[in-house]
């Protein structure tokens, strides 16, 4: 198993930079998910650290062996793609067994490999039925078994289960990362789908348009975006955005906004006067007749444990995840509030997030470097 | 608008008996939505509605009246298929339009416009009207394709997935609207899905479909918290509701006759194991702690059976904890899958 380390790496395709100056480590055993919005760049990435793709500058490094400009078959990676590509002439075992018998390697010991396969991913009792007839999920199964046969150093997922429908997506969440930790092998997934980033990830880089916006542990990225397109991208709903203006003083612990004052972390920089965003995820969303922000209930979504409700403000529009019990109706007046410890603050031209307090216990991530 | 009832309804394809018996009202204004899998005969019954296919028993009443075998243009119904199908050649305006210009309605063309304006506006599509159809984002031209629907005021409209090719940000946004577009307007909707969230966010009332059959129905409050069955209960809710065999639970006190018990995510309560025994609580392992940001959900493994819990983020379990389980409110059913009383 293998450290992969991507050093400034940049890939053009003609005028268009689809990835640009990425720098990351993903360590030895990692769940590492890229994210992002179609592209962004990172299938780009992934395929140039498999070395289907050559960078235009940059280093990749395998295990601490220099293999930007190796061919595929010589870093020892296994790669799985959205598409199972199966071969549909050939059953099961035969499909497995197909890489191995590509190296070479003696009968007796594909035998062996694959009934460990097997094992793991619980499709025993399909090695001798065709390809064919087989289950989305089961394919997906099989699409695995003959990554982990090889036993390479690292593993390369690309959206493995985007063609999967969304309930079975999260059972084979669940089967990758208990794989994942059986084999403890580096990984490296490819996604546009948050929750499956934020569920299995050890580690999440969140691309957009060729750059890694924020590199961290889900939790990491989910209570401290470093950008406003990352905190839109992650959580479901996503991060409510509220605007407000004025100039933010270093060392203030509240901002002016809609008809009073927020508490806020306390701020860690001096900014002109400007327009701002105040960043709120939904859970953190409170009525309260005193709040500073008023509106109108749009409507309300009721979902078992929790309902998420909508509501208008001048400030923008406002989704707040609260109790199913609260009594909420359309077109009922309130005001908001929001828990100051947990508030982001960006500035609206950058889009960057303004340093706070909240970032003080921001463990450092290790990248981008 | 108007009522809608089947009686005793059943539909046979060859062997296959896709709805069965089916005793289903649907009250004017009403939002129903009928959720189950694929193949459980959620899509032929609104095609039975519909009258695209013919009922082999039973009664169709729309408004009253007698439709069983009324053809489909008596009907007055409004049906929203999956894939939008527009005129690739017409404006958004006139593919809007279309359904009014049929020549059985003959309405003058000022009407049709203040009609076309109206929805358009409701969607949020009016800057679009001179678009050809072709030139517009997916969730644009489902947009319209639901608007060619609610230009009209049929008796029902019949909605089958119409949200499930758009993105998931656009689903949500639209889910929202059709809500409200349905409380504006008054409109009585029969809508088919298999997506738990649109169900209950948007029913007034889901009925739960099985093999054909309406299994039950109620407001989305009741079916999440009374389910009558199994398979009911695990028909709602995110992550999945937790099925333990009685087996598991050794001297947790329950009904006679309970085979399995059901607990809710947020009603399996852990604290780490202390070594003190309790009869109500049962211990397991901390396997993986999957985060989503706003809440954990903790995989916790008891015996052979793995469940699932939400945890606060700085709960300060994790992976190896040995904990004591809880079940606050559990549901107990019998060895069938049937609630029982408890």
């Amino acid at each position: 198993m293998a450290t992969i380390d991507v050093t400034s790496l940049h890939k053009s395709f003609g005028s268009f930079s689809a990835v640009k100056d990425s720098t990351f480590t993903v360590h030895d055993g990692e769940f590492f998910c890229l994210l992002g919005p179609s592209g962004c760049g990172k299938t780009t990435t992934l395929r140039m650290i498999a070395g289907l793709e050559l960078p235009t500058s940059g280093q990749i490094r395998l295990a601490g062996e220099e293999v930007t400009f190796k061919p595929a078959s010589q870093r020892d990676i296994a790669f799985v793609f959205q598409l199972f590509a199966l071969y549909p002439h050939m059953n099961v075992r035969q499909n497995i067994a197909y890489p191995l018998k590509n190296i070479g390697m003696k009968r007796e010991q594909i035998a062996s490999r694959i009934a460990e396969a097997a094992r793991t991913l619980r499709i025993e009792h399909l090695l001798d039925r065709p390809v064919n007839g087989l289950s989305s999920g089961d394919r997906q199964r099989v699409a695995l078994g003959r990554a982990i046969v090889r036993e390479p150093a690292a593993f390369m997922m690309d959206e493995p289960l985007g063609a999967l429908d969304a309930e079975f997506r999260h059972v084979m969440c669940g089967e990758l990362r208990a794989l994942h930790d059986r084999l403890k092998a580096t990984t490296v997934y490819v996604t546009h789908d948050q929750l499956e980033a934020m569920s299995m990830g050890d580690k999440i880089a969140v691309m957009n348009a060729g750059i890694i916006e924020q590199f961290g542990s889900p939790q990491e990225i989910y209570d401290r975006p470093a950008t406003m397109f990352v905190a839109d991208f992650i959580g479901s709903p996503p991060m409510n955005f509220l605007n407000f203006g004025g100039a933010l003083t270093k060392g203030a612990r509240e901002i002016a906004i809609g008809v009073g004052t927020q508490p806020v972390p306390e701020l860690r920089m001096d900014m002109a006067a400007a327009d701002y965003v105040l960043g709120v995820r939904p859970e953190h969303v409170q009525i309260n007749d005193d709040g500073p922000v008023r509106g109108e209930v749009f409507g309300s979504e009721y979902l078992g444990t929790t309902q998420v409700v909508t509501v208008l403000t001048e400030q923008g529009q406002v989704h707040a995840r609260l109790g199913s019990d609260v009594p909420i109706k359309a077109g009922d007046r309130l005001g908001l509030s929001f828990r100051p410890e947990k508030l982001s603050i960006f500035a609206r031209d950058t889009g960057r997030a303004i340093q706070t307090a909240l970032h003080d216990a921001a463990r450092p991530a290790g990248g981008p470097r | 608008m108007a009522d809608v009832v089947l009686k005793g309804v059943s539909k046979r394809f060859k062997d296959t008996v896709a709805v069965d018996d089916l005793e289903l009202s649907i009250a004017d204004g009403e939002f129903v939505v009928l959720l189950g899998p694929t193949g459980v005969g959620k899509t032929t019954t609104l095609r039975l509605i519909a009258g695209l296919e013919r009922v082999d028993a039973g009664q169709i009443l729309i408004g009253g009246q007698d439709a069983t075998r009324a053809e489909p243009s008596q009907r007055d119904t409004s049906f929203v298929f999956q894939q939008y199908s527009l005129y690739p050649h017409l404006t958004v305006f006139d593919n809007l339009a279309f359904p009014l210009r049929s020549p059985l309605r003959r309405l003058p063309e000022a009407e049709i416009k203040t009609r076309v304006t109206d929805i358009a506006k409701m969607l949020r599509i009016d800057d679009k009207l001179g678009n050809p159809a072709t030139r517009l984002s997916g969730g644009q031209m489902q947009r319209v394709a639901i608007g060619r629907a609610l230009v009209r005021r049929p008796n029902i409209y019949l909605m089958d997935e119409p949200l499930s090719s758009l993105d998931a940000k656009l689903r949500s946004e639209l889910r929202l609207e059709l809500k409200r577009i349905q409380h504006e307007l008054g409109a009585t909707i029969l809508y088919v899905t298999h997506d738990q969230i649109e169900a209950m966010t948007m029913a007034s009332r889901i009925g739960v479909m099985d093999a054909g059959r309406l299994v039950q129905i109620g407001r989305p409050r009741e079916i999440y918290e009374n389910p009558v069955s199994t398979y009911v209960a695990t028909r709602l809710g995110q992550p999945a509701i937790n099925l333990l065999p009685r087996a598991l639970l050794g001297e947790m006190p329950m009904p006679p006759g309970t085979a399995t018990i059901g607990a809710r995510t947020e009603h399996v309560r852990l604290r780490k194991a202390n070594g003190a025994r309790s009869a109500r609580a049962v211990s397991g392992l901390i396997k993986w702690v999957e985060h989503l940001g706003d809440q954990n959900h903790l995989h916790v493994t008891l015996g052979d059976t793995d469940i699932v819990t939400l945890a606060d983020p700085d709960s300060g379990l994790d992976v190896g904890d040995i904990v004591a389980i809880e079940f606050a409110r559990p549901l107990y059913f019998g060895a069938d899958g049937r609630r029982i009383a408890g």
